[in-house]
């Protein structure tokens, strides 16, 4: 197990080193940042320090190889819109979209699990097509409408909830947190809605398909001709069953989530990385932009990896040293 | 003689699809006295797993019981209100399946599975209920069976598997076990295993067994009585020596004369004409009449009762034994 976990390490750095290739060379294709950092009427002596001040004289082979050995020594460089260290710098974002994309993964799963089993156990109810509706609905409305028609209902029109931005945090051991606090998850609460309505229709259809099959197994129907109650048989039988594709749906999806609440975090004006990210973008904020995929890439290894531990634990079929099937 | 444990009456479960009515169990009655072993034999597609399953009520839809009465001691469970049909399920009926490697679950141990199964009948501890579980697997055979309870099913062999499906439905000691083809599954030496010990099981807790199999040797080595579906319905029935000795019924004949046993070294399996009709079109009158070779213009007509002491065949052209 331990020579499997050390393995997937390596194969993780190897994927992250290939990543920070890719974007050094894709970004550098993009445009020169120079142009954006300085203005357009300063003088050419000015141009050209500044040029050699970001080290964007030397080639660029050169320039990825400087930044290899800087990350080695845990310096991810710094930013050049901001002036300060990249890490510092999403790290200082990453707890406000940790939490709300967790809170929308979590939620997502929690209420569509148990509403995807009782679409799957009664698929002709009329409960389950009302399930199946909202589930539709989540995966064809588009997030930007949702969130901005959640903005005109709940804050403007009701007057419930704040509009946007994140609200006061409450700190612990140096880092902000919103979920602690009654009023930061009144700040969360919409945006976190917001995110976790494609999850729920997701969950929903993947826990519907796997009850689906799995009523129909003798194991069902043995654990029905021991008397067991479709509760029980719900609960211990068909959850345990259907546990393997929810689990690595929840990670995929928190990984994109972390990564990718860009949209979300615009409409909220939520501070965190996804939006530090597009405004990297457009100013072409190099360090920050390759930092920022590297630390994706390894964000997406861990998670694929903690799932593929995850599996041997609901399924012992899968677990090593066991006797051969 | 005492009333009988099980009585069923002119049973129908039919199964409503889009390309019509199946009739799976279309008039079918036997009784079952307690502590008796009924073989239920017949083809794939005869009606014999859907008449077991009808008796647990765990027919699934489309599949409906429109007819007919099943009274389990002196209980009409057709109709039973689906709470009460499960305390009885598993108590006092139980079932056991063909392939243990489908009816166990993969990723539960098999003390966690025996557990649910007494904790749906009895409010015991966790702890109680597994050391029932583990009582009933030793009574099955499984050595060091306390030991096993953290084991998960792929662990165990197919024999070893279906011991822990058989000690499952014996954990509340029922009166009845209806066994769909136990042994189909399993190889040749353990399934003689098996069926011994099933014997000698029901025979020590006086439980009753259906035996459905399509393997005649196979009843006739365990039951007592015998009873010949076909296409839904019962075309013969009566104790198990007499009627495997000396048919009635041409389809029984027939059953018996393509067991691979009865043909002389080198000669040709003989088999049954045709196939089984479908069950959404089964013809009127003998169902068996197209692939018959006494059938006459006759056995367009429902086929009458013909009756020896204790057997019974449905029949117009039956073939004579002596009594």
């Amino acid at each position: 197990m331990l020579g499997y976990v050390i393995q997937r390490l390596l194969q993780s750095v190897l994927v992250m080193l290939a990543m920070s290739a890719l974007v050094f060379v894709g970004v550098h294709a993009i445009g020169n940042p120079i142009d954006v950092l300085i203005s357009p009427d300063a003088t050419q002596d000015i141009r050209a320090e500044a040029i050699r001040r970001y080290g964007l004289d030397l080639p660029l082979w050169q320039q990825y190889l400087a930044f290899l050995g800087r990350l080695l020594r845990g310096d991810f460089g710094t930013s050049f819109v901001f002036g300060m260290p990249v890490l510092e710098l999403i790290l200082s974002r990453l707890p406000a979209t940790l939490e709300l994309a967790l809170a929308a993964v979590l939620a997502g799963t929690l209420i569509g699990v148990p509403l995807g089993i009782y679409a799957g156990y009664r698929p002709d109810g009329i409960l389950a097509r009302g399930i199946m509706a909202v589930s539709v609905l989540g995966f064809s409305v588009p997030t930007f409408w949702v969130g901005l028609i959640l903005i005109l209902t709940f804050a403007v029109n009701l007057g419930w909830l704040p509009a946007g931005d994140r609200g006061p945090v409450m700190e612990v051991f140096g880092v902000g947190w919103s979920f602690l606090t009654l009023e930061g998850l009144s700040f969360m609460l919409l945006p976190a809605l917001n995110l976790s309505l494609f999850k729920l229709a997701m969950m929903i259809r993947l826990s519907r398909a796997g009850t689906r099959e799995i009523m129909l197994t003798d194991t069902v129907k043995f654990a029905r001709a021991a008397g067991l109650s479709d509760l029980t048989i719900l609960r211990r039988h068909v959850l345990r069953l259907i546990a393997i594709p929810i689990v690595t749906v929840f990670g995929l999806e928190l990984g994109s989530t972390l990564a990718f609440a860009v949209v979300t975090e615009t409409i909220f004006n939520w501070p965190g990385v996804g939006k530090l990210i597009i405004d990297s973008i457009t100013a072409l904020d190099r360090p920050v932009m390759v930092a920022y995929l590297v630390l994706v890439a390894f964000l997406f290894v861990t998670i694929n990896l903690v799932v593929d531990l995850s599996y041997a634990l609901l399924d012992p079929r899968l677990r090593r040293g066991g006797a051969a099937a | 003689m005492s009333a009988p444990l099980l009585e069923v009456r002119d049973l129908r479960t039919h199964f409503l699809t889009r390309a019509g009515v199946a009739k799976a169990v279309d008039g079918v009655s036997f009784s079952l006295g307690r502590g008796e072993i009924l073989g239920l034999v017949g083809e794939s597609g005869s009606g014999k797993s859907v008449t077991g399953f009808s008796l647990l009520g765990l027919v699934d839809p489309p599949g409906r019981i429109v007819g007919g009465s099943i009274r389990f001691d002196g209980r009409e469970l057709v109709g039973l209100p689906p709470a009460e049909m499960r305390a009885l399920r598993g108590r006092r009926l139980a079932m056991v399946f063909q392939d243990p490697q489908a009816t166990l679950n993969p990723v539960l141990s098999i003390g966690a599975q025996m557990a649910l199964a007494v904790r749906a009948h009895e409010a015991v501890s966790e702890r109680a209920a597994l050391a029932r579980a583990a009582a009933v697997l030793a009574r099955v055979g499984i050595p060091d069976a306390a030991r096993r309870l953290g084991a998960y099913p792929h662990e165990f062999s197919g024999g070893m598997r279906q011991r822990v499906a058989i000690a499952t439905a014996l954990l509340h000691g029922p009166d009845l076990i209806v066994a769909d083809e136990p042994t189909t599954a399993l190889d040749v030496s353990i399934q003689a295993q098996i069926l011994a010990e099933m014997k000698s099981l029901a025979a020590e807790s006086g439980t009753a067994l259906i035996w459905i199999s399509h393997d005649l040797a196979t009843v006739s080595a365990l039951a007592d009585r015998v009873l010949v579906m076909y296409a839904g319905r019962i075309v013969e029935t009566g104790p198990v020596g007499a009627v495997l000795r000396a048919p009635i019924h041409p389809y029984t004949r027939g059953l018996l004369d393509s067991l691979p046993a009865m043909a002389a070294p080198g000669q040709r399996l003989r088999q049954i004409p045709g196939t089984a009709p479908s069950l959404l079109a089964v013809p009127a009158g003998c169902a068996f009449a197209p692939r018959c070779p006494r059938a006459d213009a006759a056995c367009g007509a429902p086929p009458p009762e013909a009756r020896l002491p204790d057997r019974l065949a449905l029949c117009h052209h039956p073939i004579e034994v002596a009594a």
